[in-house]
């Protein structure tokens, strides 16, 4: 089950208008027709991207006949955002290490350099 | 002085993982701690898990292996082939673990760009399904092998008292 809803999740939000949908949804409820006014698209599609989303979980849609609000649903974002947030962590401490080891590699160059150097000065006549 | 920037991962499409990170040296420098054994031995192990094998076989066709060890003497060992080397700015392997973590073989894609001294590595980890992304995403190495032979553990306890 949570593989699905992570599948799910990330679909959902592999689209550029969908995440933008969702970035003022964070911001508050609102209307469909609302939410539509900032797009170069029409209602209907929309709708489907809306309809993407409320069957990811992100948002849900309010029943009343005419009016039909949209919010934000923040759990399955908070869990697709844990499951980045440990892989990124695991992959930090890696390169962290890579950052210590670029280091040593820059203190190493210098030490050569300066020896060079040295040896250069002592050939001079 | 600054810090190198600090890594950025995104779930890319459908079944990418991209990874974005500043090193504080020049291309030359991060492509050879990418490629050169001895120096990947020194950070490529996750956390626990040193590397106890590194072989490279830089050139295209060639392959990689690696070995790491983790804190009970279990050996975790994974590699690929070599499919676009071009140095230092690109690096494209395919990558498979011996002990099946995901589904299928990922293809990583390594581009290195410097820019007054730094170098940002952008590395794209394409793999063969949403299922298998999501399932690396879900169970990074260290926990997920962890979590196995923990669970070995448990069951060779039963077994024994049982």
């Amino acid at each position: 089950m949570q593989a699905d809803t992570l599948s799910t999740t990330f679909a959902a939000l592999a689209d550029p208008t969908r995440r933008a949908l969702l970035a003022r949804l964070a911001l508050g409820e609102t209307s469909v027709k609302e939410l539509a006014k900032p797009f170069d698209m029409s209602l209907p599609a929309i709708s489907k991207h809306l309809k993407v989303l409320e069957k990811a979980g992100l948002i849900a849609r309010g029943r009343k006949a005419q009016w039909r609000p949209c919010r934000i649903e923040a759990q399955p974002l908070a869990e697709a955002n844990e499951w980045l947030e440990r892989y990124r962590q695991f992959w930090e401490e890696r390169f962290q290490r890579l950052d210590a080891v670029l280091e040593e590699m820059k203190a190493e160059q210098g030490h050569s350099m300066k020896h060079r150097g040295e040896e250069w000065k002592k050939r001079e006549p | 002085m600054e810090k190198a920037g600090a890594l950025k991962v995104v779930a890319s499409g459908e079944r990418e993982i991209m990874m974005t990170r500043e090193f504080d040296a020049p291309r030359e420098m991060v492509f050879d701690a990418l490629t050169r054994p001895e120096l990947i031995m020194r950070w490529l192990g996750p956390r626990d898990w040193p590397l106890v094998s590194c072989e490279v076989g830089l050139r295209v066709g060639g392959e990689y292996r690696f070995v790491a060890r983790g804190p009970n003497g279990e050996e975790m060992g994974w590699g690929g082939v070599y499919r676009e080397i071009v140095q230092p700015e690109r690096i494209v392997t395919t990558e498979v673990f011996d002990d099946v973590w995901y589904a299928g073989e990922a293809l990583v894609t390594a581009e290195l760009t410097e820019r007054g001294g730094r170098t940002t590595l952008v590395t794209t980890i394409l793999y063969e399904s949403r299922e298998a992304r999501d399932s690396v995403l879900k169970s990074p190495m260290e926990s997920g092998v962890a979590e196995g032979y923990e669970r070995l553990d448990e069951l060779l306890a039963s077994a024994r008292s049982g």
